[in-house]
């Protein structure tokens, strides 16, 4: 549940963003992490930004997402 | 990335080698349970190093009696239940949420927002959030109880069953499982409380803490880490997830937590009442606490028949040894809460652990 995605900022109005994640976008609020810019790379975790990411990082985690994603996938493909 | 693992595996062989007894490390934080379980790491540690997965899933920790408060809350025509998925197919006593939604009083959110949103929108009737999770998530609920408290939106409630990790993590060297040698810290916990937060545990309890993310070589590695610490008869605090996690956390975030929030006494499935380990609303935002809006208790609640989860939860037994794992407890048609969650041991072992036993 503690599950967290690292998401660039692309919209930001005060406290409310849009991030972008391998090109899913969704809503998050950065009330949590102050003084973020638009462009940075965040944490976000139920809708809220908790942390600023380094961008290798970030690359990491979503080339991880990818894997497990292609991987499952081979898995349906074979139970199915 | 395969020397970074080959030389972990081989601290981990050595360290192994000059110990005369097996490690146990323990791990709190449902995450690194399935990261663990996907990437199949088990299979490429000596036997000597046991894994158990502790009270880290936050769904699965949340107490019977709370369970049971939601779906009172569940019964009743006067509130709408706002819900993050994980709680839905959650069994109480009698049911679970995903059995009494039929009344379209139930919403899954993503986000404590949607569910202040719903309040907003449905002002005649009132909208209880039901807030579980550990520091990771208490942040998001203080947020909108500020929020409601501001925009004066009274027709908002929070059933607040935020969890602190640490007071857990003490509960169980403090007696309830004197195995565990080391703990591997909960990334996107520490995100929130920061890194240092464990050195009180490492100074009181002389037991290695590692901070990790969630890649599976950075788990390989902090492994690595805690079994050189044991061989040399250390006990330190590290942190290999500074990518993230700094070492005094996110500070706005536990100031809103203080703001919001005091530490409370409360109910662990398992545990039992573990002092100061939950979050309740304080002054003056207590109005929105759902238990005394709607005269509920969070008293200790009762399990259902021959589940284990609370054995699961503090280490002691593994999912295997509960007699309902995997005949009458199943993915399907859980029984137990570790059994519910994508997150939950019992899960994990069902969907990586018995494909694996098969093999064998």
């Amino acid at each position: 549940m503690c599950l967290a995605i690292p998401a660039r900022i692309i919209e930001l109005d005060q406290d409310r963003a849009v991030v972008d994640a391998m090109g899913n976008r969704w809503k998050a609020k950065t009330t949590l992490l102050p003084g973020v810019k638009l462009g940075d790379v965040v944490l976000v975790h139920a809708g809220f930004a908790i942390s600023l990411v380094d961008e290798e990082e970030a690359k990491k985690t979503w080339e991880l997402f990818a894997q497990i994603d292609a991987f499952e996938s081979t898995q349906n493909r074979v139970s199915g | 990335m395969l020397d970074r693992i080959t030389h972990a595996q081989q601290t981990i062989a050595d360290s192994c080698g000059s110990l005369d007894r097996p490690i146990t490390i323990m791990e709190v934080c449902g995450t690194h349970t399935v990261s663990i379980f996907r990437s199949g790491i088990r299979s490429i540690l000596p036997e000597k190093v046991k894994l158990l997965s502790g009270p880290g899933c936050p769904v699965c920790v949340t107490d019977q009696g709370y369970i049971d408060a939601v779906m009172q809350l569940a019964d009743r025509d006067d509130c709408l239940i706002a819900t993050y998925g994980d709680m839905i197919r959650v069994p109480g006593s009698d049911g679970s949420l995903e059995t009494r939604g039929s009344k379209g009083n139930i919403r899954v959110v993503l986000s404590s927002e949607d569910a202040l949103q719903w309040a907003r929108e449905r002002p005649d009737t009132t909208v209880v959030f039901i807030a579980v999770g550990f520091e990771t998530t208490a942040p998001a609920t203080a947020v909108v109880v500020k929020e409601a408290a501001a925009e004066g939106i009274e027709n908002f409630s929070v059933l607040c069953g935020h969890k602190l990790v640490l007071p857990a993590m003490r509960a169980l060297l403090g007696g309830m499982n004197d195995r565990i040698d080391a703990f591997l810290c909960p990334g996107h916990v520490s995100v929130i409380i920061g890194s240092g937060a464990f050195a009180q545990i490492v100074a009181d309890y002389h037991r290695p803490c590692v901070v990790a993310g969630f890649e599976p070589v950075q788990i390989v590695e902090a492994l690595a880490e805690i079994c050189r610490q044991l061989a040399a008869g250390k006990a330190e605090l590290k942190s290999l997830y500074g990518a993230v996690v700094t070492e005094k956390g996110n500070v706005a975030a536990q100031r809103i937590i203080d703001e919001c929030f005091e530490p409370a006494d409360g109910y662990w499935r398992g545990l039992g009442r573990i002092a100061k380990s939950t979050l309740a609303l304080r002054e003056p935002y207590r109005r929105f606490d759902a238990f005394e809006r709607f005269g509920l208790e969070d008293g200790p609640g009762r399990e259902n028949p021959g589940c284990r989860c609370g054995e699961v939860l503090c280490g002691l037994i593994e999912p295997a040894e509960c007699s309902l794992f995997g005949t009458r407890c199943t993915p399907e048609k859980p029984v137990g809460p570790c059994m519910v969650s994508s997150e939950g041991t019992c899960a994990a072992w069902f969907k990586y652990g018995r494909a694996r036993g098969r093999g064998k």
